[in-house]
């Protein structure tokens, strides 16, 4: 026999919580530079300050890491309420790419037949329709049939990436599979930039939408529905909550969002549509939702945190030679203690009572 | 309550763990003005097409006494969007005064850097704008890849040849099959000058290309070499940038011409030559115009003759002999001109020959060709732009 068990902890303070956390990524970053010395024979520190350098370094390059943070924020956010309810959306890419493909629809076709403020807001509205089309027909058949929605959602990704693939065969018929960035000269349908800051308005939206789902789901009525949802279909089923309806309608928000991340990331930074415009942010949205444990508020820290190994992966590999695959083995470390710490706060080890005590 | 005092501790350990790194190198802005240069990759060297400009960069960052991380810079992964922008931005305030991207996609963004920043020198390859878009500081370039396609083509028409005499196959079995990546300008003048330089040797042959619609899927390029050599290609071309086609063709003993660089190692049965663009000329030369202050031409096209254009070292086992012999011969007469890989007397166009083209050189959009690309008698491949822009189907090859 093992000489422990694992019990569950009742309830631990905040601050041991958070003593635990910070305790993990500081045991994390060790492993880290462990593993940087004895790979590369290179100063972690070194390694470290670059990353930091590659995030911070200049008021570009938090700018980036704001606007990068701010993209990948809003699919966590869009996510979130339908994980709450335990549906499992991870269409979250194929959502925001549809989004994305409305709006340079409308650049494309409307230019200037109307005059920019109404054209990027017809732009907002096509897009966040678009999205919710793509999340709704997940859920309906999920609500009607019973259908499994994580392989729906999922499939749905790809049908999302070659109707991209159709009309950029459509639109750009050269044959190269890519479309020119559209109204270059005019800047029809771009995000305007304020202050001279491209990326402030998009940030300015993702921040206000986090504390908008943050209300949502804390202190609504319907944030409280989709908590019942999630714990037990059953019981909101016995206090008189329309399922059905809850699951349509969470995953039309859900979509609503894709679709204005998708709106966010063809307006108000690549001002064109491909099948890589969403990035794989769909995917990972999924990580920062589950590591913030659906907390919108955590969830600014959770992507702060990917975001920025992304942009110090882009640094080391330029300074100091180490190319992404080196950064992806940081992150994985560090992932692992984050969820490692989330054990050790949940549950307790406690040493068997002496032998032949419990017999 | 708690709440709100927990983030303001996570977000106080986030922002240490920021504060920890020393400050932005304030000493060393603007010291002597020293040349620093950066490359933005859209991948990295785990893809041979990367591989090919970082391999090429660091050779002529490293000729011109320039220090990786110091002086050099690569930056790659780099998307075909905004954040395109933002590296290309990001290496200027790093103090580079040339910036050159390697992907197609990165143009419109490398443009708008350049917009930004007057005094740097940007350059992109494979790009079609810089004539049209009149700013001084953004630059395209390419290379005549069609010469050296033409010459991988020679080799593989006399491998067609060879095995024509062994009476492995008849003469009007001679088909060669090519994965192309995109029906794109670029594919379309690489397969069709391969094609006429193995028609050059083997009159007989005749040529079908499957495309992948991707520049790197393995799965898809394998499949499409298996599906053309299932239809009865007896050779097997390229033009992406994966090991997929080479490595069905080495499975299947049939032979390989490549592209990007050698695959000798993993093909040693079915590699017989290939084709590659060397980027290090141009490179050299722009670090060159930007050191004395000399301006870089708007379109560069590389040659065969400046060696910008290479052939990797021949197969040991799969080309015909006397290969390296022809190679050479053939690659002479187009050094010195006498002989032009587009010449029309060479090819026909649904059955006529071809007088008079209209190819869409300015590229703004509209797909309609503009420019009279056919003079004395042959097509003038990258003459008014550096990209190419030969998109004719000629008769002999067969879209699949």
């Amino acid at each position: 026999m093992l000489g422990f068990h694992v019990v569950k902890r009742k309830n631990m303070d905040w601050w041991k919580a958070w003593l635990i956390r910070g305790a993990s990524i500081i045991l994390g970053a060790a492993v880290c530079a462990v593993v940087i010395v004895f790979l590369t024979g290179k100063d972690p520190l070194d390694v470290f300050e670059t990353m930091v350098d590659g995030a911070f370094g200049t008021e570009r390059r938090i700018w980036a890491l704001l606007q990068g943070i701010a993209m990948l924020l809003c699919i966590s956010l869009a996510v979130t309420p339908a994980f709450k309810m335990k549906f499992w959306n991870i269409g979250a890419e194929g959502q925001a790419l549809m989004g994305g493909l409305a709006s340079a629809a409308c650049m494309m076709f409307i230019k200037d037949a109307l005059p920019n403020w109404l054209l990027i807001f017809v732009m907002v509205v096509t897009s966040m329709l678009a999205g919710a089309i793509w999340g709704v027909i997940p859920a309906f058949f999920k609500a009607r049939w019973g259908t499994n929605e994580t392989l729906f959602t999922l499939m749905m990704n790809y049908i999302a990436m070659q109707i991209v693939s159709v009309f950029i065969s459509i639109f750009a018929t050269g044959g190269s599979g890519k479309i020119d960035v559209l109204n270059a000269s005019t800047k029809l349908g771009w995000m305007p930039s304020v202050g001279g800051q491209a990326y402030l308005l998009n940030v300015v939206i993702v921040l206000v939408l986090t504390v908008i789902m943050y209300v949502y789901l804390k202190y609504s009525k319907q944030g409280y529905e989709i908590s019942v949802v999630g714990e037990s279909e059953n019981t909101a089923k016995y206090i008189g909550i329309n399922v059905k309806k809850v699951i349509i309608r969470t995953m039309l928000i859900s979509g609503l969002l894709c679709g204005l991340a998708g709106f966010l990331l063809v307006s108000g930074a690549d001002h064109t549509i491909a099948r890589e415009t969403v990035g794989g942010r769909g995917f990972t949205a999924i990580m920062v939702s589950w590591l913030a444990k659906f907390n919108p508020i955590f969830m600014v820290l959770t992507s702060f945190l990917l975001v920025f190994f992304e942009k110090g992966a882009i640094q080391i590999s330029q300074i100091c030679g180490l190319n992404a695959s080196f950064s992806d083995i940081i992150v994985g470390i560090i992932i692992f203690f984050i969820i490692g710490s989330e054990f050790f706060i949940n549950y307790e080890i406690k040493k068997n009572a002496k032998e032949g005590g419990s017999k | 309550m708690k709440k709100i005092i927990a983030l303001v501790l996570a977000l106080v350990m986030v922002l240490g763990l920021a504060a920890c790194s020393k400050a932005p190198s304030a000493g060393g802005e603007k010291k002597e003005a020293e040349l620093k240069v950066g490359l933005i990759c859209l991948h990295d060297e785990n893809s041979t097409y990367d591989k090919n400009f970082i391999d090429a960069f660091k050779a002529a960052c490293e000729k011109a006494g320039l220090v990786y991380g110091e002086s050099y810079f690569i930056t790659t992964n780099i998307p075909e969007g905004a954040e395109c922008k933002e590296a290309a931005l990001d290496l200027v305030d790093q103090g580079c005064t040339w910036v050159m991207a390697d992907s197609f996609g990165h143009e419109p963004y490398i443009i708008e850097a350049a917009k930004e920043c007057p005094d740097v020198q940007f350059s992109h390859a494979t790009g079609t704008k810089a004539h049209t878009e009149g700013l001084k500081n953004f630059h395209d370039a390419f290379a005549n890849i069609y010469e050296g396609r033409f010459l991988a083509g020679v080799a593989a028409g006399l491998k067609l040849n060879e095995m024509i005499e062994a009476g492995d196959i008849k003469a009007e079995e001679a088909k060669i099959g090519y994965v192309g990546a995109w029906p794109y300008a670029e594919v379309k003048s690489g397969y069709t000058s391969f094609f006429l330089g193995a028609r050059s040797i083997c009159e007989s042959a005749t040529m079908d290309v499957v495309f992948t619609n991707s520049w790197y899927d393995e799965t898809a390029e394998k499949e499409g070499a298996q599906k053309l050599i299932a239809g009865g290609c007896v050779l097997i071309s390229q033009h992406a940038d994966s090991y997929g086609a080479p490595s069905a063709c080495e499975e299947a003993g049939v032979p390989n011409v490549s592209y990007n660089g050698s695959t000798e190692a993993q093909c040693p049965n079915t590699f017989i030559v290939s084709s590659r663009i060397n980027w290090e000329p141009y490179m050299s030369h722009c670090i060159d115009c930007v050191k004395n202050g000399e301006e870089i031409e708007t379109d560069f096209v590389g040659t065969i003759d400046d060696g910008s254009v290479v052939l990797t070292d021949f197969g040991k086992k799969a080309p015909a002999a006397g290969t390296a012999e022809k190679v050479a011969e053939i690659k002479a007469a187009i050094v010195d001109g006498s002989l032009k890989i587009f010449d029309t007397t060479t090819f026909t166009v649904k059955g006529k020959a071809l007088e008079t083209y209209k190819a869409d050189v300015d590229d703004m959009g509209d797909y309609v060709g503009e420019t009279e690309v056919v003079k004395d008698g042959a097509f003038l491949e990258s003459t008014y732009r550096s990209a190419p822009y030969f998109d004719i189907d000629i008769d002999g090859i067969t879209l699949k």
